[in-house]
């Protein structure tokens, strides 16, 4: 997958996640949690559906990787790039 | 122990002041009962996985009326239906919810059962991935803690006082008011969310379980499936809905001039402890008479009964049988039954089948049980309303009838005010 095939996914994740925002004018330097309604659980959702939709495994120590859409992309892209 | 309620002071009296509710019926107290006495049935074709084809109860109500759509995807469909009726049964109380104190508020919700429906997804979805369980949903403990529905209901409307659930079959609905009253009288909280929910048409294995049992109905027209003491009867449809009631002491009521439905004139519940399915009409009689004692009436004295019959072959003639023990000499009470419109909504099924009659307190009718075309004579009794509603007059006490597995049994009485 390319950076902005990532970011599509990641974006796919968040519109079930976050169904009460709009996610299209995201900024994707800023922190998720500033700008959508996401609590913690929220959050794992990120982290569960990349491991059901891709088998991309997150550790735990690396979830603030997770924070903010370029930190997510630049994150995942080593591991997705195959996929 | 109580013996009536004038006996008591205003501040043990417990009454109704608001009611919120959905069935497959209907999404309000007024659409409810407006379908009961047109005959219109909730009942349509369903289909849910393994067991395929089948029929259920299926409720329409707006979710998003009082939650987030986030909300609806974090929470359970019992919690939903929760929120939806305390948060139409607040409405309705006319109560300034803003500045009520939410540490006074005790939420007391009724279940069948609960976490079946979550727990049946994530193991289909679990399939998909070979069972691993590094997939198996963070969301799965707070969804099926058996508090759940109760605690969105507080989640949703930032209640800060007691809740919980009441796991009581299908005597549940009857369960959570009673609660509702006790902890009301015990001074634990200053207004009771109280009643009974049922997600149950989402989970396969109350279908499946009911069918292994030669006890799901079944029939080519949905609307007529659900058939209490008809020859024809053949089993229960499941049904999802729900009915919370707003309860306060009779003197915060009349403080506040609150709009007064009746009042919880008396309750009992007791236990078969005969067999894990089969009822005890034995029990069942002894369990309305322990009401109508605690109520400080008689049999006569009763205006309607509402039954629990669910339409199974065995159910129905012992419910039939324990009420001709305790009403066969009344000449002055109706007898009728809800799950012939609705089917069998479970944990709600109590709170929802009283209310559904309250309103014969202002209009003085009796709603039928319908689809009699061939009355059972095993579950012949006097004044049982069939097929169209009945008017008797003025309208003083209701009596409901919910029983569930176990051997569990209920009975509330409501009056007039």
């Amino acid at each position: 997958m390319t950076p902005a095939e990532i970011r599509e996914e990641v974006l796919d994740i968040l519109r079930d996640i976050a169904p009460d925002d709009d996610i299209s004018d995201i900024d994707d330097a800023k922190p998720f949690r500033e700008q959508l309604e996401l609590d913690s659980m929220d959050f794992l959702d990120i982290v569960m559906e990349l491991r059901k939709r891709h088998r991309v495994q997150i550790p735990e120590e690396e979830y603030t990787e997770l924070a903010s859409m370029a930190s997510t992309v630049a994150y995942l892209e080593p591991k997705m790039k195959d996929l | 122990m109580i013996a009536g309620p004038d006996q008591l002071p205003d501040s043990q009296r417990i009454v109704i002041t608001g009611i919120g509710l959905t069935a497959p019926n209907g999404n309000s107290y007024a659409e409810y009962r407006s379908a009961l006495l047109a005959g219109k049935s909730g009942v349509q074709n369903y289909h849910i996985r393994y067991v395929g084809d089948t029929l259920a109860g299926i409720c329409d109500y707006e979710a998003t009326r009082h939650q987030t759509k986030r909300e609806v995807r974090r929470g359970t469909r019992a919690g939903s239906i929760g929120i939806y009726c305390a948060s139409e049964a607040i409405a309705d109380s006319g109560i300034d919810w803003e500045n009520t104190d939410k540490s006074q508020v005790g939420v007391y919700i009724g279940v069948t059962e609960h976490g079946n429906v979550e727990t049946e997804n994530e193991v289909y979805e679990l399939k998909g991935y070979d069972y691993d369980t590094s997939c198996w949903s963070h969301h799965h403990n707070p969804r099926t803690v058996a508090n759940n529905p109760a605690g969105e209901i507080c989640l949703n409307r930032e209640i800060t006082g007691p809740h919980y659930t009441i796991g009581a079959a299908c005597a549940a609905g009857n369960a959570g008011l009673i609660q509702g009253a006790q902890m009301l009288r015990l001074g634990d909280c200053d207004l009771a969310l109280a009643g009974g929910v049922s997600e149950s048409i989402h989970t396969f294995g109350i279908f499946a379980g009911f069918k292994s049992q030669g006890a799901l109905a079944h029939h080519d027209v949905p609307a007529q499936a659900s058939r209490p003491f008809d020859k024809a009867r053949n089993g229960i449809v499941v049904a999802e809905g729900g009915c919370v009631y707003v309860l306060e002491r009779l003197s915060d009521a009349k403080k506040r001039g609150a709009k007064i439905y009746g009042e919880l004139a008396g309750y009992a519940m007791n236990t078969d402890a005969t067999d894990f399915v089969l009822p005890n009409p034995e029990r069942q009689a002894q369990c309305v008479e322990l009401a109508l004692k605690r109520a400080g009436l008689v049999a006569e004295q009763i205006d309607i009964v509402s039954t629990h019959a669910t339409g199974t072959t065995l159910g129905d003639s012992q419910e039939c049988d324990a009420l001709r023990r305790v009403f066969g000499k009344s000449t002055k009470t109706y007898i009728n039954n809800t799950k012939s419109f609705i089917g069998h909504a479970m944990g709600a099924a109590g709170a929802l089948e009283m209310s559904g009659n309250l309103p014969a307190f202002e209009d003085g009718v009796v709603h039928a049980t319908i689809n009699v075309d061939d009355l059972d004579p095993d579950c012949q009794l006097p004044g049982l309303v069939i097929n169209e509603p009945k008017e008797i007059g003025p309208v003083r006490y209701i009596l409901n009838n919910s029983f569930g597995m176990l051997g569990i049994n209920s009975v509330a009485i409501i009056r007039k005010l």
